[in-house]
């Protein structure tokens, strides 16, 4: 029977756990309520460009001049994987299902004989795919510095990406973030941004718009925006994701203290019930001796 | 007639508007309504809206506006009140201008980088803060 002072001490140490989870799980609402309100502000902005740049996608699509972010260079014989995660743990199965689906897309990638690349963002995906795809990375970006994702971090990224489309090193990307759904499910989510895919179901809208200068002028100009764009919006959903999926995870933790506390207690007061059981007997025994 | 402005990370004006002078590509044009449904890219420029007898005037970089049968929404990817602007933000907006256009020469659209360039200084005097010096 493990002794009255190592129970207490355990009670304590718990006790003293489920004050930090309680704490990173209010920390976490906060800054989800505030990622949320971010994600909603910027969502206007992504429809709207997303709905005329696909107009003037699926106008030019089958002409022979439009751009490379749009037809694609021809091969899709090499795939950038930009994967995003968070920069901090403790977020549940976040990171983890985020890294698993580029994984496997990976795995289905070399099967199929094709050369994959891996451009991180985020440490945790990194670290998690380090083992299996190290020698596939070819860069990573840094976020543990960036508070509230801005605009100018997802240019950042897309910056990079672009770059190396423009020097031939890859033909197809594809990033993968989690999407946010609620505070329980994050829908983990692998989109292709390069080259750009009118979305299935996109119609036609009435109006017949002119084009200043042309179409293919302004097309040309918003292809790479659409990237920063696609990425940004990715990075906003991991942002409410990340603490949509951290604020389950701490309340769970914070559940299970809680629990882990009740069943000490329990065990703490039957072993001083049986110390002085133990001494009454004595007592009495050694009362009935003389 | 509707007037939005949005940047990627919020929505900055939304109002009833009776005219738009808009910075694009091709040169400013003033919509008003009925105006026929068009799409045009923005330079870097100041974007004036008359709105019941006041006038708003954002400094927007980048993006588009798209003219509808609605109204007109404005599509910036940087997007500042003009009286809010710093010399600070311009800086940093001409050494963006000022990088892509050194990318440029090696290998790139000189005539376009070269002219992001011009637009921003001409958009720094219009505002009424000094633009640094490109060097071309």
């Amino acid at each position: 029977m493990p002794n009255l002072k190592d129970l207490k001490n355990r009670i304590a140490s718990v006790k003293s756990t489920r004050k930090i989870t309680k704490a990173m799980q209010m920390v976490a609402a906060a800054k989800l309520r505030r990622a949320q309100e971010a994600a909603e502000n910027a969502r206007p902005y992504t429809e709207r460009f997303n709905a005329v740049m696909a107009g003037l996608a699926s106008a030019a699509a089958g002409s022979d001049s439009a751009p490379k972010l749009l037809s694609g260079t021809g091969s899709d014989q090499t795939h950038l994987l930009v994967v995003m995660t968070a920069e901090r743990g403790l977020c549940g199965g976040f990171n983890t299902n985020i890294a698993k689906l580029a994984r496997t897309k990976a795995q289905q990638l070399v099967a199929a004989g094709k050369t994959v690349k891996i451009l991180t963002v985020g440490k945790k995906g990194r670290d998690q795919l380090k083992r299996d795809f190290g020698d596939h990375f070819v860069g990573h970006v840094d976020m543990t510095e960036v508070k509230n994702v801005g605009y100018a971090d997802a240019q950042n990224v897309a910056k990079d990406v672009l770059g190396r489309f423009d020097a031939g090193e890859f033909d197809v990307a594809t990033i993968f973030y989690s999407k946010f759904q609620n505070v329980v499910t994050q829908i983990p989510t692998a989109q292709q941004v390069i080259p750009f895919e009118v979305p299935e179901d996109y119609e036609a809208p009435d109006t017949l718009y002119d084009y200043e200068p042309d179409e293919e002028a302004i097309l040309a100009d918003l292809l790479p925006r659409g990237v920063a764009t696609a990425i940004f919006a990715g990075l906003l959903e991991n942002g409410a994701s990340e603490q949509g999926a951290r604020m389950s995870a701490m309340d769970n933790a914070t559940r299970n203290a809680g629990e882990m506390i009740d069943k000490l207690t329990i065990e703490f007061n039957r072993s001083r019930q049986a110390v002085i059981t133990n001494e009454l007997i004595e007592i009495i025994s050694g009362a009935e001796a003389l | 007639m509707q007037f939005d402005l949005v940047s990627p990370e919020r929505s900055l004006a939304s109002m009833d508007a009776t005219s738009v002078q808009i910075p694009g590509a091709d040169g400013d044009m003033t919509v008003m309504s009925d105006h026929a449904p068009t799409i045009t890219t923005l330079r870097p420029g100041v974007l004036k809206v008359e709105s019941g007898g006041t006038s708003h005037e954002y400094v927007v970089t980048g993006g588009f506006a798209e003219i509808g049968s609605q109204g007109v929404s404005v599509l910036a990817e940087q997007a500042v009140a003009k009286g809010d602007m710093t010399q600070d933000q311009l800086d940093a907006m001409m050494d963006d201008a000022q990088d892509s256009y050194n990318r440029a020469k090696d290998g790139g659209n000189v005539d376009d980088a070269a002219k992001l360039l011009a637009d921003m200084v001409a958009m720094g005097g219009e505002i009424g803060l000094s633009p640094k010096q490109p060097s071309l």
